[in-house]
């Protein structure tokens, strides 16, 4: 990410402060990389095999053997949590990057261009803002069945409008400063202005959007696999292991809530780093 | 003044942009769920179908026609009222949502009469006492309950208030609601659930429209005049910021179309958003198409609604 400046040694020093994180964004971090290794690495730490029957007792309580319990058949929730981290950050993170490089680059290109190119695609994404989020998946579902791919592909179409819209906002501030105007009048290029005046200029608030994203894609994931619309069984992600344990609701069973907390925790930390980024990261004017 | 700086112009406008709107998103709903799914004649027909039997169901349907005319047919349908028949039991779709919508309709009406008081009461009060204590539980409960799924509050409202507190009964609906208060208790939850979501919402933007109007200069100098802060509050920046806070109190009822789905779904309660999960587990696509065109028209009738609230009560537009 970091690029050496070749005029850097002309530029007033840096000042360090901007750039710390404050003792919650540093919390939420952690939380976060937490999660992203557990999805990486986690069905190896997993006690059990997530989807073997080890308990004849359903709804078990948290014991020694079994950390969070058991689920509706006897499954492991401990193991099952870990491997469902790979389904909801996997497919969140996938959406995410696919929404936000979608959105970023199509903003930018029409703040650049302009003109009836720049109205037209914004008229049109906005309609697709006229869509309520769970709706679209819901159709979607609905139209094509559900299948991995197809919820990132939906997922990403549903924040793109979005991401577009934020982008767009930034790099038309930005596309009015002397130094583009200054890159324009040297003859540089469409590409050249987007990638090497626009982008770098705008990266820091488009990050911490690309945080906030991922937070509602979470979210609209669990509610479609809540509804058993998402990742279908045999596979689980946090969202199908509440709805599969549901029945188990009324007995206070460990299965319902185990799942949730692990929902929560991933989007409250995700909205702790962002709200605390340092000031340099969210505003370089700042 | 220009003519393009008329409040009624800009409604005007704003409603011709709601509209453009809502045509292209009744064509992305009729385009994935006419086009995307493959031919209807065949899901219909099954693959046991002969390639005859398909083909006459085709031109039965009217599925040859071009997708355009199709488009054009079921829009026109929709505006006089004809919504099509449902695939999986041959009953008018009108007919299947009608009761249906009055169900979800009394919820949301429900919900809005015991969110709006309550959370225009805690956003106003927030924006009052800024950085004391209660401002700052506010924030830490509203940011917790956006910040997580719905039907995560829904379930630690059952926790709470059935399995622990033993008040309410949990996942049941509409079993017997003959007394009143067999029916208080039947709506408690879902609207207890529906006006976290959407309160919290609510308390956010009330809370950041009233801090806006109270870091104006005209309301410092009431400060330094020497009223109470209540009275700055209330007298002075409250009036200006009625404008933003109904247009904060509209869009965030536009959360309830979301939440509207979970809600009903777990709780069982008969409203349109069941409906259509139960249509989108048996691919019923006409219904689907009626139910999602009733939330995609009242969301955006609520945002639409904010905005023109927005225009219309932007003082420097008033003649």
């Amino acid at each position: 990410m970091k690029r050496e400046h070749p005029i850097a040694a002309s530029q007033p020093e840096r000042n360090a402060r901007g750039y710390t994180f404050g003792w919650v964004g540093r919390i939420g971090l952690l939380i976060i990389l937490f999660w992203a290794l557990v999805a990486l690495i986690g069905p190896a730490l997993a006690p059990y095999p997530p989807g073997e029957i080890v308990d004849w007792d359903y709804f078990g309580p948290v014991s020694g053997k079994y950390w969070m319990g058991t689920d509706y058949l006897g499954r492991d929730i401990f193991s099952r949590i870990l491997m469902g981290a790979r389904y909801t950050v996997g497919i969140a993170f996938c959406a995410v990057v696919l929404a936000c490089t979608g959105g970023v680059f199509m903003g930018m290109i029409a703040a650049v261009m302009g003109g009836w190119f720049d109205m037209i695609l914004s008229r049109l994404l906005d309609a697709f803002n006229g869509i309520p989020s769970l709706l679209f998946g819901l159709v979607v579902v609905a139209a094509v069945g559900s299948s991995i791919p197809v919820l990132v592909l939906t997922l990403a179409a549903i924040y793109m409008p979005g991401s577009y819209r934020f982008a767009r906002a930034l790099a038309v501030n930005v596309n009015t400063m002397d130094f583009v105007t200054v890159a324009r009048a040297r003859g540089e290029q469409t590409g050249y202005l987007i990638l090497r005046e626009i982008f770098p200029n705008i990266l820091g608030p488009v990050l911490a959007d690309l945080g906030l994203r991922f937070v509602f894609i979470v979210l609209v994931l669990s509610g479609l696999s809540f509804l058993g619309l998402g990742v279908q069984p045999p596979y689980a992600d946090w969202g199908a292991l509440v709805r599969e344990n549901i029945e188990g609701l009324s007995l206070g069973a460990p299965a319902v809530i185990f799942p949730s907390i692990a929902i929560a925790s991933l989007t409250i930390s995700v909205n702790m780093l962002i709200d605390n980024l340092p000031n340099k990261i969210r505003d370089r004017r700042e | 003044m220009r003519l393009s700086n008329l409040p009624w112009v800009l409604v005007l406008q704003r409603l011709g942009i709601a509209v453009l709107t809502l045509i292209i998103v009744s064509f992305a709903v009729f385009f994935a769920t006419e086009l995307l799914p493959g031919d209807v004649a065949e899901i219909l027909l099954g693959q046991a179908a002969t390639p005859e039997a398909v083909a006459g169901l085709r031109s039965a349907m009217g599925l040859d026609e071009p997708a355009v005319s199709r488009f054009l047919d079921w829009l026109i349908g929709l505006a006089r009222g004809d919504m099509g028949i449902s695939y999986v039991n041959n009953i008018e779709v009108a007919e299947l949502v009608g009761g249906r919508l009055v169900n979800s309709l009394r919820l949301a009406a429900v919900t809005t009469a015991v969110s709006v008081p309550i959370a225009l009461c805690l956003g106003i009060g927030a924006a009052m006492w800024r950085g004391s204590l209660f401002d700052r539980v506010v924030s830490v409960m509203t940011i917790s309950v956006i910040s997580v799924p719905e039907f995560m509050v829904a379930t630690l409202a059952v926790l709470i208030f059935s399995v622990w507190l033993g008040w309410l009964p949990a996942l049941s609906f509409g079993a017997n609601v003959d007394s009143l208060s067999a029916m208080l208790k039947a709506y408690a939850m879902p609207v207890i659930t529906l006006s976290f979501v959407v309160s919290a919402q609510m308390i956010r933007m009330t809370r950041a429209a009233v801090i806006d109007t109270i870091n104006t200069p005209y309301v410092e100098m009431a400060l330094l005049k020497g009223a109470s802060r209540s009275r700055m509050v209330l007298r002075h920046a409250l009036p200006n910021a009625l404008g933003p806070i109904a247009n904060a109190v509209a869009l965030s009822l536009s959360y309830l179309v979301g939440g509207v789905i979970i809600v009903e779904t777990i709780f069982n309660y008969p409203g349109v958003a069941k409906l259509m999960v139960d249509a989108v587990s048996t691919r019923d696509l006409p219904l689907i198409q009626s139910c999602a065109m009733i939330f995609c028209v009242s969301y955006l009738s609520l945002i639409t609604l904010a905005d023109m609230i927005a225009i219309l009560s932007n003082p420097r537009l008033r003649q």
